[in-house]
């Protein structure tokens, strides 16, 4: 039943695989044909100003913003496809938001158990047992049972992760996951990142934190105004810039 | 008991105030049928208008425009008419159309009872508002918070029942504590139709016994109770969802 004209994935294909995607909100082209290929297993950050679409870039690959234009393949699947199957997608795309978005009516663990029990139809007492795991992953013992508006952002935020985590995900995608939080909180979500990256899971990350980008990232793309201005190894890109657009906005960030 | 009875008896004999019902055996399990009958009206139209307002709130979110509209008329008739209209409708209007069967005296036997159509048409009546109260706490749900939802994998149904309806009903539950109450003495409405509910039963021990000032104390003290109850129970629901370090 599997569509003809889509050979099966392997992992030595990318992972991820945009071609030419181009996005609107009303007469406002935000996406104007954003290309990039992504390995397994690969962490590439995306850098750029504010308002050039790095946000819209990430929410169509886990289908939370459709695209006008283009492909994006997951694991070999059309996104931009009437026919998609946006949960099973979203089941294999883990996502961190800037405000976290925990649930607030759940404790710590439970935010972290929802998904697999309600989703993934798994067995609680199971679940229960990797989600603790998963909290002492992300160093956060201890607060299992403490509500999200009784932690701290960073805390919030290493919940939020570890609640991605609980699906399993081949992929995470990290939306300026940092950007609200306060100067000594940057640090210990940087360093669960970083674990991630490590581990071998592949991450799509939009970060304003060069010196992370320089430290784990594989691949760097410099975005702006909806367009891809340079991409290429961190050294190459955060420190030896070919383009004027990217140099201005090095200067202005460091 | 004996004891109480006695002691309305001498109130009577000695002040002229005549509460038959604490006395007199036939008026007090009149009463007492009243009671449980109020009582059951307001119990099960209040669950009714939950349901009612659960499933209206989660249809108006709705893809098809035709069901969003069907909700919206829904909403209007109900709310933009008076009740008793509402309870008159249903009984004289749609009772007499609905087919009935012959019992065995030869008389019509409806299909639905006017205790049925009273409960229907409160539950209507109260639903109506309650779809509005639920859309009003659905709409306070951050669109992030459902984002995050709809970002593992939850359906529209999962995100709705695990997410925005818990979070919903917190900031709702005030306005719902209002109708509810509202709706529980609204059941006096279905006097209108003879239901036997304890507004009708004290007209009819008054009308036997000239007690009119009586009875209607007693109303008064039976309607506090059960609102009394009611609100209790709606606060204790409201302290138990409090969720520590959220909001207010
Ligand atoms: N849902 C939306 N509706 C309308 N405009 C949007 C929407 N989402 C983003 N935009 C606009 O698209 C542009 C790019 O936004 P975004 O992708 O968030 O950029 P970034 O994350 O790089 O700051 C901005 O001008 C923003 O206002
Ligand atoms: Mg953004």
């Amino acid at each position: 039943m599997a569509p003809a004209e889509q050979p099966a994935w392997t992992p030595d294909q990318p992972i991820v695989r945009l071609r030419d995607v181009r996005k609107s909100f009303g007469s406002l082209e935000v996406l104007k044909g954003i290309t990039m290929d992504v390995a397994k297993g690969e962490a590439i950050c995306i850098i750029g100003p504010s308002g050039s679409g790095k946000s819209t870039l990430i929410r169509c690959i886990n289908a939370l913003v459709a695209i006008d234009e283009g492909s994006i393949l997951v694991e070999g699947q059309e996104v931009n496809d009437p026919k998609l199957d946006k949960l099973a997608l979203r089941r294999k795309v883990g996502m961190v938001f800037q405000q976290y978005n925990l649930f607030p009516h759940k404790t710590a663990l439970q935010n972290v158990m929802m998904a697999p029990v309600h989703v993934l139809k798994q067995d609680r007492r199971e679940v229960e047992d990797r989600a603790r795991a998963l909290m002492r992953k992300v160093r956060l013992e201890g607060k299992e049972d403490a509500y999200p508006g009784e932690l701290s952002g960073g805390q919030q935020q290493r919940v939020a992760i570890a609640r991605s985590l609980a699906m399993r995900p081949d992929i995470m995608l990290f939306d300026e996951v940092t950007a609200a939080l306060d100067p000594e909180t940057v640090k210990e979500v940087l360093q669960t990142i970083r674990q991630l990256v490590e581990d071998g899971l592949t991450c799509l990350i939009v970060t304003h934190e060069m010196g992370f980008a320089r430290e784990v990232a594989d691949h760097v793309y410099f975005t702006d105004r909806g367009v891809i201005v340079e991409h290429g190894p961190p050294r190459d890109i955060l420190s030896n810039p070919r383009e004027e657009r990217t140099k201005a906005f090095l200067e202005q960030v460091l | 008991m004996a004891v109480v009875a006695d002691w309305f008896r001498w109130l009577y004999e000695a002040t002229g105030f005549n509460f038959t019902i604490f006395y007199d055996p036939y008026d007090a399990r009149q009463m007492l049928g009243g009671f449980l009958m109020t009582v059951q009206l307001s119990v099960i139209s209040i669950l009714l208008s939950l349901v009612i307002g659960i499933l209206g709130a989660w249809l108006q979110g709705s893809n098809l425009r035709l069901v969003r509209g069907l909700v919206g008329g829904f909403i209007t008739v109900f709310r933009n008419t008076p009740p008793l209209v509402q309870i008159f409708f249903f009984y004289f209007g749609i009772g007499t159309l609905l087919p009935g069967t012959e019992n065995q005296w030869g008389m019509r036997q409806p299909m639905l009872s006017n205790v049925q159509w009273a409960i229907i048409s409160l539950s209507l009546f109260a639903g109506a508002f309650n779809v509005e109260i639920f859309r009003s706490g659905i709409e306070a749900v951050p669109r992030t918070t459902v984002e995050a939802a709809e970002a593992l994998g939850y359906t529209r149904l999962g995100t709705y029942r695990h997410v925005v309806l818990p979070l919903a009903l917190r900031v709702c539950l005030p306005a719902l504590n209002n109708n509810l109450v509202n709706l529980l003495k609204t059941t006096t409405l279905a006097y209108a139709i003879a239901v036997p509910e304890m507004l009708y039963v004290a007209k009819q021990i008054w009308g036997s016994s000239q007690n009119v000032l009586e009875m209607m104390l007693f109303l008064l003290f039976a309607y506090v109770g059960l609102v009394g109850i009611l609100v209790f129970i709606m606060h204790r629901w409201e302290r138990a969802m409090r969720i520590p370090g959220y909001g207010r």
